[in-house]
């Protein structure tokens, strides 16, 4: 049994903490199966998503191959149904949510906040085995007789019921979402208690890193959404097996039905995808700009007002349908832009005169910036009716898309540059970083490009062959040009894995970096810290770090804080020799 | 506490805002009910913590002149490791195995659960493997 103990407890010289690290009896696959430390089963879910997102590309690379000439003989049309379907399934619910929430935050979020583990450990492990299992599952249909699903990634009734998609492909996809979204409501409820109940302390909740603030958001919106979405796919499951009509006309149900239910889950889905890797980017622009986050407050604010508002969009999806209430979800999903802007403004505002470090991570946190930017304002223009009446369901809709996601993708891969050598200890090569970044932010300009003028022409999405028309054929030539150096700076990124494997040690604090995680070892030990330093802004490595420009405190009377900068021996004592930074 | 409590209670009362002014001027219920669902899982939470918020002194980690010292002590006790996940989740893969290929596959899947459930109690009880 371990007792979960605050870190004061452990003071590095006492010589307690060497034993508290002995304990770890299984090694190995052992370990893997059975570890409860949210630092190994955050490397876990990291590893398997980005699996998935090698999986979801390769499915992404034949869908282009098969584009890439109007008449692609590639794959049959029903094999084209599987791959379109099962690249979106595995990259949206399998790669970018399990990215960030399982991987990334578990990770991260416990060390940002001072925390010696996730508020449930056993819990936690559950999460990533569901996710796992549900994982296997779903990608399981490609080995049944019918295939995999092919009714595209939202599933929509009639075309999902039994009739239309008979066969154990679509039973398996229900099943391995209905697992995995398991999953995401108990990695939810862990990050919630986690931030509520096992913060440092002193670190108020104006005091926790933005990172920590998108992931409370993310988790909060997690709990609202998921259930739904779980709720419908055991509805379909019903009404595909159990003779229920809830979704079929013949026995009174509603079709569109389902699709309130889905985009119920799946808006809000878009910015539990978007959060993360808003707070990642952010995380890494203040530190390789060497200041704090500008506007933290409206930054947090903003958070708070997407994850509101993103309950009440979901109907811009189904602008088409003509039975939704239009003037409220345009108005709805426009004002969305306004926080979303202020964020972009605050990231700009944070590297304005900053004394700018242009590493890996820093570049990847650009190019999110400017690609993003292009993926939200085409959004606003499909926010509006007519504009989305005359896009819906044409290419322009699938740029808009793979710009936000392709967005969220360099964000992430930030994250691996600036956070890896955190929990592995290591550095990544700078050179095949850059080069990485290169291959990847123009592949997605050269991918996504072609694709908008493509939808404005009118070409419809989840076709396999098109017209003869050779400006199409141009364009699609240069969509799948791009794609390819998307897939060419993947295979860069595992060169520069094998290549940089246990080559560059990292040190405690390689980015100079201002928030707590930085300041334990890499990786951290058991339950995270030795010590804390004392938490009085929102940067306590920075003021532990450098004393001489200490941040502004949040939330201190003057009076007191006044006394404290005058007692710096304990605000912030000199770094001492074991700190390693 | 209290942070959390307004943030969650604010979250509510405007899910509360858009399902009145939704449900008076759309034509459908579902968005309704679930933004009136929404509403209600903000407020559960929410003032469960405003309630114990005016009842406790401020905790070290919502007082910004804490000292580390402070949040010193055993917060909870836990298995270092176990299996029981695993074999939760496997138990779950096979009942869903069971949904997709036949009921036969409850055996195993809810005999998996059944061990992991009785066993994650058992452990938490008297210590776990560790």
């Amino acid at each position: 049994m371990t007792d979960l103990i605050t870190p004061p407890l452990h003071v590095a010289d006492d010589g307690h903490d060497e034993h508290h690290d002995e304990h770890h009896g299984p090694t190995g696959i052992l370990k893997w199966m059975t570890s409860t430390d949210h630092k190994v089963i955050g490397l876990s879910y990291t590893v398997t998503s980005v699996v998935m997102l090698v999986i979801g590309g390769l499915f992404a690379e034949i869908i282009r191959a098969q584009l890439a000439s109007p008449n692609g003989t590639i794959v049959s049309l029903a094999q084209y149904n599987e791959l379109f379907t099962m690249h979106g399934s595995v990259m949206i619910y399998l790669f970018a949510g399990p990215f960030a929430f399982g991987g990334i935050a578990n990770i991260i979020v416990p060390i940002q906040i001072g925390a010696p583990d996730m508020a449930f450990p056993r819990l936690n492990a559950l999460s990533y085995w569901l996710y796992l299992m549900g994982s296997i599952t779903m990608l399981m249909g490609f080995f049944t007789a019918g295939g995999a699903a092919n009714f595209g990634w939202v599933a929509y009734a009639p075309l999902s019921n039994s009739i239309n998609t008979p066969g154990a492909g679509a039973d398996l996809w229900i099943g391995g979402l209905l697992l995995t979204g398991f999953s995401a409501i108990f990695t939810g409820v862990n990050l919630t208690a986690t931030i509520f109940y096992l913060r440092a302390p002193g670190m108020t909740m104006f005091r926790m890193p933005i990172f920590t603030w998108n992931m409370l958001v993310t988790a909060i919106l997690i709990l609202l959404a998921f259930p739904v979405l779980t709720a419908g796919l055991i509805m379909l499951y019903c009404d595909r097996h159990f003779g229920t009509h809830i979704f079929s006309v013949a026995g009174g149900g509603v079709p569109v039905l389902w699709q309130h239910i889905f985009w119920f889950w799946g808006h809000p889905e878009v910015y539990i995808l978007a959060l993360p890797f808003f707070g990642m980017a952010t995380e890494i622009i203040a530190v390789f700009a060497k200041k704090p986050v500008f506007g933290y407050k409206s930054m947090v604010f903003a958070t708070l007002t997407i994850g509101a508002l993103s309950l009440g969009v979901w109907a811009h999806h189904m602008f088409t349908t003509g039975v939704v209430l239009l003037p409220f979800f345009s108005i709805m999903s426009l004002l969305i832009a306004v926080p979303t802007g202020i964020k972009i403004f605050n990231w700009i505002g944070t590297m304005w005169r900053g004394e700018l470090w242009f590493t890996t991570a820093m570049l990847m946190a650009l190019g999110f910036l400017i690609t993003f930017l292009i993926g939200g304002l085409t959004g606003v223009y499909l926010a509006s009716p007519p504009l989305d009446f005359f896009t819906h369901d044409t290419y322009f809709v699938v740029a808009h898309f793979h710009s936000i996601v392709m967005a969220l993708v360099l964000a992430g891969m930030g994250a691996l540059y600036y956070w890896g050598p955190k929990f592995t200890g290591y550095l990544l090569n700078e050179r095949f970083g850059k080069i990485q970044f290169w291959l990847l932010f123009i592949g997605t300009q050269v991918f996504t490009f072609p694709q908008y003028i493509l939808g404005l022409d009118g070409m419809p999405r989840r076709i396999a062959v098109y017209p003869h028309s050779p400006q199409w054929k141009t364009l699609n030539d240069w969509s799948t040009l791009g794609a390819v150096l998307v897939g060419v700076s993947m295979i860069v990124f595992v060169v520069n894995v094998g290549y940089s494997w246990k080559k560059y040690p990292a040190g405690d604090n390689p980015w100079d970096g201002q928030t707590l995680e930085w300041f334990t070892t890499s990786p951290p030990p058991h339950h995270n810290f030795y010590r804390l330093p004392q938490i009085r802004s929102e940067r306590p490595t920075w003021d532990y770090n450098h004393p001489e420009h200490r941040s502004l405190a949040h939330g201190i009377d003057p009076v007191h804080h006044h006394e404290l900068a005058h007692a710096g021996a304990v605000v912030a004592p000199e770094p001492e020799s074991d700190d390693g930074a | 506490m209290r942070m959390e409590a307004k943030i969650l209670l604010i979250l509510g009362a405007f899910f509360g805002i858009m399902f009145a002014v939704y449900w008076r001027w759309s034509i459908e219920d579902a968005g309704g009910v679930m933004m009136f669902a929404g509403m209600l899982l903000c407020f559960l939470p929410g003032s469960y913590y405003y309630w114990w918020s005016r009842r406790m002194k401020a905790r070290p980690e919502d007082d910004p002149n804490a000292t580390q010292t402070q949040g010193a002590g055993v917060i909870g006790s836990f298995p270092g490791t176990s299996i029981f996940p695993f074999t939760l989740g496997m138990g779950a893969f096979f009942v869903v195995m069971a949904l997709v290929f036949g009921i036969w596959f409850l055996v195993p899947g809810l005999a998996l659960a059944g061990w992991a459930l009785l066993g994650a109690t058992s452990e938490g009880r008297r210590g776990g493997h560790v």
